[in-house]
């Protein structure tokens, strides 16, 4: 269950401390080949397939820009409702690492392609507005592999040139749920605009995680301590709350906090500093000599934005007008832009006599309740939304009663199969002619004597019975409402 | 065959379009004379089996409509060749040998050319002097232990020692231009952008570019115009009409504008080089020019704007020279120690010196104060030369603020060698195109050149003053073959 609160504060003796947050999330761009070559970003290929001479750093080798990638980060600025900078610039980040083949990272410094933008978290105790500071693109680094020879580190550089955007957030964020929330929407969004798939675990979403802390009420920022390099949600909150509560023991031993880099030991379950703010890297930014500026037209933009598909916020609210469901539900069902389409999907199969309740229910009920059994996605669903449609339907006008779907729904995974046929071959039909129910209850009752008797007298109780004993006889397919009527009308 | 080494290459295209003379007749002459001047110790690589196989391949299906049939040429070994080794004349690429073609060695090879072999230069060339190669000192033809220039100095000795029809450097600050000034001969940089830079090795990438070396300016035309071409593999590489430079050549310069920068009269500069200027404004004068005075206030500036922009540059594109995964490695005991090592011994003292300086001007803390301050100042430069075009076509300059020097004399005084670049570095700032033809000599009888600077992408007009002057100069080199004795 949600709390109804996601407010997150650390007491020590007297005081209460608030943790303040920042993100950086590197978001892997949904590509076919890398940001300055054309070698192919698939993942999981053999170690060193899909790398060009240009990923190599091979002498006379020069990157020529990926269109597509651009596009991908204004799209997704556009969806950050943030500003897209008219000029920005390409600068070399130097430092020597053995899957750095270029020694340096080709970065955007001074002048990133999106400006100051934000993002609205849906949280328990209302929505909440984050601000983003920029968003810039850069390659990604190789993979250099400890693990597999006992004395050389191995270099895979398939990874080396995919394009990343790092998205950085104002320090808005205040406790490990927000985080979580924030992390959430920015991959649907991301998903939305098809710009980065999301995948936590491929790698294609990781950020570096900054945190300070600072006595609540108070507008002064604490020192901070930035967490590099987390991959997961769960990582992140855990890391989060081990780094504040170091903090606010720090500040309450009467210690300063150093700034510095600390890296999040998921064993351990605790941060350790990776470097001081005296080590920190002099990385040389310079604008790259072998990239022109960036500049990008009020046309090109504006195209863009004509190819912006309806965002999770956009939906949430013409959810609510349009099919009259709760904020809630349209919460959940617009997280995820597969889930969005199912639900849009099941609407329309619906037709004209659509029943939204229960499409909410089913969906959001026994679809996710299978799916998350199984570990599926749900654009892998056994049940397509067409099928899971006429189920509804079947619902709707009486055909099977809610108690046969679920039995119905069971038999339609075996191969997405159509609940029309299922109900047909196994005749679950439900029995809805009065003059067979009639017949069937007159003889319930006659069986029954005694027990009608008591219930005249005012053993209310036996109603139930009767019921039951008539969805019996009928294998369960009477109609439950009919039953009803007869039973009371008869008895 | 040793008439067939001294044509031009118009003489030698013409004989082998005339069948005169064969492809594989003129590769022979060539590579038997490199066999007789290793002394010179112009090449780093030979490729002269390979060069006599394809001459003859040539022979066999001649193709007289490319534009350098068949033609013998050496190259510098700054440009990637695919399967021939490419060393930049340094140790850490000693054993490099790409599977990629530069384009501009490409397009060399697609009208008809054929790689004699790659020729020393200075170390990524860093160099003015040719004496930072791993490869050792090239010797200049003119005289004995006098250096050819650099850093295309084994491209300027091969061409005056007649081992290449034509050549191609590279110049970042004046490595094309002060060699053919040191070597009484012709070499052209073109405006930046105009032929690409995918496949040379990278020194300072908003400086360098390629362009042709040769014997007389038409040579330059003819090279410029097969080596000039727009490459999308290059982002830098400008989408321009490129003229057919060799067929529109004239010596017709009538009322063309020459501007005469007052600032190039610097201190020190010996009188021989300032007498060569005045029979350069002469001559330009007599070939129909209009001679203006005019002023680039900022060029005092150019030479420490130079050398911070291009050791910074160079600092970032030579960290891929690591160890990790081409060229010399070193072993050390982790992977810090393997840089250090690998670096340590694989690049040599003016690449450190300029490693350390790129470094240094990068760093945060001095950032502003030299790599955006020169980037500022930089803009002046251009802006000079802007407000000059206003009012004059080209601009006529020395090459060099001194003939060739010996072997030796100032490579212990960086400071004295970069000052060599003082006439060739704004231009390369500006983006400019310049060429330097020979023009005289001084009183030791070596070489002096006259420089021109055009407009942007206007290398037609400085091509075609440079061929009006080069008729009224009519220099020419008195080679001994001393070496061969």
């Amino acid at each position: 269950m949600s709390k109804n609160n996601s407010e997150y504060l650390i007491e020590r003796n007297d005081n209460v401390y608030e943790v303040v947050i920042g993100l950086e999330v590197h978001a892997q761009v949904t590509s076919n080949s890398k940001l300055f070559s054309s070698s192919s970003t698939k993942f999981g290929a053999e170690p060193n397939t899909q790398v060009s001479l240009v990923d190599a750093a091979f002498p006379g080798m020069l990157p020529v820009i990926n269109e597509f990638c651009v596009k991908q980060a204004i799209k997704t600025g556009i969806g950050l409702k943030a500003k897209i900078n008219s000029k920005s610039v390409f600068d070399r980040k130097n430092y020597f690492y053995a899957d750095l083949p270029q020694g340096y990272q080709i970065s955007q410094y001074k002048y990133p392609i999106v400006g100051e933008g934000n993002v609205i978290l849906d949280m328990p105790e209302g929505q909440k507005q984050v601000g983003i500071e920029r968003l810039h693109l850069e390659q990604d680094a190789g993979k250099s592999i400890h693990d597999v020879d006992p004395s050389n580190t191995l270099v895979d550089l398939n990874r080396s040139g995919v394009a990343l955007m790092e998205i950085v957030s104002k320090p808005d964020l205040r406790s490990p749920d927000e985080v979580n929330a924030y992390i959430k929407k920015l991959r649907s969004i991301m998903r939305y605009l098809g710009t980065c798939d999301g995948n936590m675990q491929e790698g294609s979403l990781r950020a570096d995680v900054n945190v300070s802390v600072r006595i609540k009420g108070s507008t002064d920022l604490g020192t901070r301590c930035e967490i590099k390099n987390v991959n997961s949600i769960k990582f992140m909150q855990m890391a989060i709350i081990y780094e504040a509560n170091r903090q606010v023991d720090l500040i309450e031993e009467g210690e300063e906090i150093d700034q510095e880099t600390r890296l999040f030991d998921t064993k351990k379950n605790e941060t350790r500093s990776m470097r001081s703010k005296e080590d920190a890297h002099d990385y040389r930014y310079f604008p790259d000599p072998d990239l022109l500026p960036l500049e990008i037209t009020d046309e090109f933009i504006d195209q863009l934005k004509s190819e912006i598909p309806e965002l999770p916020d956009d939906k949430k609210k013409r959810f609510i007008d349009e099919f009259k469901i709760s904020p809630y539900e349209a919460t959940i069902l617009v997280s995820d832009i597969d889930t969005a389409q199912y639900f849009e999907e099941v609407v329309a199969k619906m037709g004209k006599n659509r029943d939204m309740k229960l499409a909410v229910n089913w969906i959001t009920g026994e679809l996710f309740a299978v799916l998350n059994n199984k570990n599926i996605e749900i654009a892998h669903s056994p049940i397509s939304a067409k099928n899971l449609a006429k189920l509804i339907n079947l619902i709707k006008n009486g055909t099977i009663s809610g108690k046969i779907a679920k039995t119905v729904f069971e038999l339609m995974m075996d191969g997405d199969i159509d609940p029309q046929i299922i109900v047909e071959e196994k005749g679950l039909k439900q029995q809805s002619d009065p003059k067979a129910l009639e017949a069937l209850i007159d003889k319930i009752i006659n069986d029954n004597r005694e027990k009608a008797i008591e219930y005249k007298q005012g053993k209310e109780k036996l109603f139930g019975f009767f019921v039951g004993q008539a969805m019996k006889a009928s294998g369960g397919k009477a109609n439950p409402q009919l039953i009803n009527e007869i039973l009371k009308k008869k008895l | 065959m040793s008439e067939i080494t001294s044509l031009t290459l118009y003489e030698l295209i013409k004989n082998i379009k005339e069948k005169k003379i064969s492809s594989n007749e003129a590769a022979k002459s060539f590579v038997d004379r490199a066999e007789k001047s290793k002394k010179i110790n112009a090449y780093v690589t030979e490729n002269f089996e390979n060069c006599l196989k394809l001459s003859k391949e040539f022979d066999d299906k001649p193709n007289f409509d490319l534009k350098l049939p068949g033609i013998p040429i050496a190259v510098k070994d700054l440009f990637c060749t695919n399967e021939v080794r490419t060393t930049a004349g340094s140790n850490i690429l000693n054993n490099f040998v790409p599977t990629y073609e530069s384009t501009v060695t490409q397009n060399i090879w697609n009208e008809g050319g054929i790689l004699l072999g790659k020729l020393n230069c200075d170390e990524f060339a860093m160099g003015s002097s040719n004496e930072t190669s791993f490869f050792g000192n090239v010797q200049n033809p003119i005289a004995e232990d006098l250096v050819p220039g650099g850093s295309s100095g084994g491209s300027s000795a091969a061409l005056v020692a007649n081992l290449t029809p034509v050549t191609i450097g590279t110049d970042t600050g004046g490595s094309i231009r002060q060699p053919a000034s040191f070597t009484g001969t012709v070499g052209l940089k073109p405006t930046y952008g105009s032929c690409s830079r995918y496949g040379i090795v990278a020194f300072a990438s908003s400086l360098d570019q390629a362009g042709p070396m040769s014997k007389d300016v038409k040579d330059s035309s003819i090279l410029l115009e097969v080596i000039s071409s727009f490459d999308k593999k290059d982002s830098t590489s400008i989408d321009f009409k490129r003229n057919n430079y060799s067929s529109e050549l004239t010596r017709n310069i009538k009322g063309l504008k020459i501007g005469i920068p007052k600032e190039y009269r610097v201190d020190g500069m010996p009188d021989e080089i300032e007498k060569l200027w005045k029979k350069g404004i002469e001559y330009a004068k007599d070939c129909g020019a209009e001679i203006m005075d005019i002023s680039l206030p900022h060029t005092s500036y150019a030479l420490p704007t130079y050398y911070i922009v291009a050791p910074a540059e160079a600092s970032s594109n030579l960290a891929r020279y690591d160890g990790v995964k081409y060229g010399l490695r070193s072993s050390g005991k982790n992977l810090i120690d393997m840089y250090e090592k690998t670096r340590s011994e694989g690049f040599g003292e003016e690449v450190k010196r300029r490693v350390m300086i790129g470094t240094y001007v990068l760093s945060s803390g001095y950032y502003d104060a030299y790599y955006l301050k020169a980037q500022k100042v930089r803009q002046l430069i251009k802006q000079d030369f802007d407000q000059a075009y206003n009012k004059v076509d080209a601009i006529l300059t020395p090459s060099t603020p001194s003939s060739a020097f010996k072997i030796g004399e100032k490579s212990n005084d960086p400071v004295s060698m970069y000052l060599n670049d003082i006439f060739t570095v704004p231009v390369n700032l500006a983006g400019l195109p310049g060429i330097s033809i020979p023009a005289g000599v001084d009183k030791n009888n070596y070489p002096l050149g006259l420089q021109i600077i055009g407009k942007p992408f206007d290398e037609q007009t400085v091509l075609n003053i440079a061929y009006s002057m080069e008729e009224k100069i009519n220099y020419k080199n008195n080679i001994t073959d001393w070496w061969m004795k």
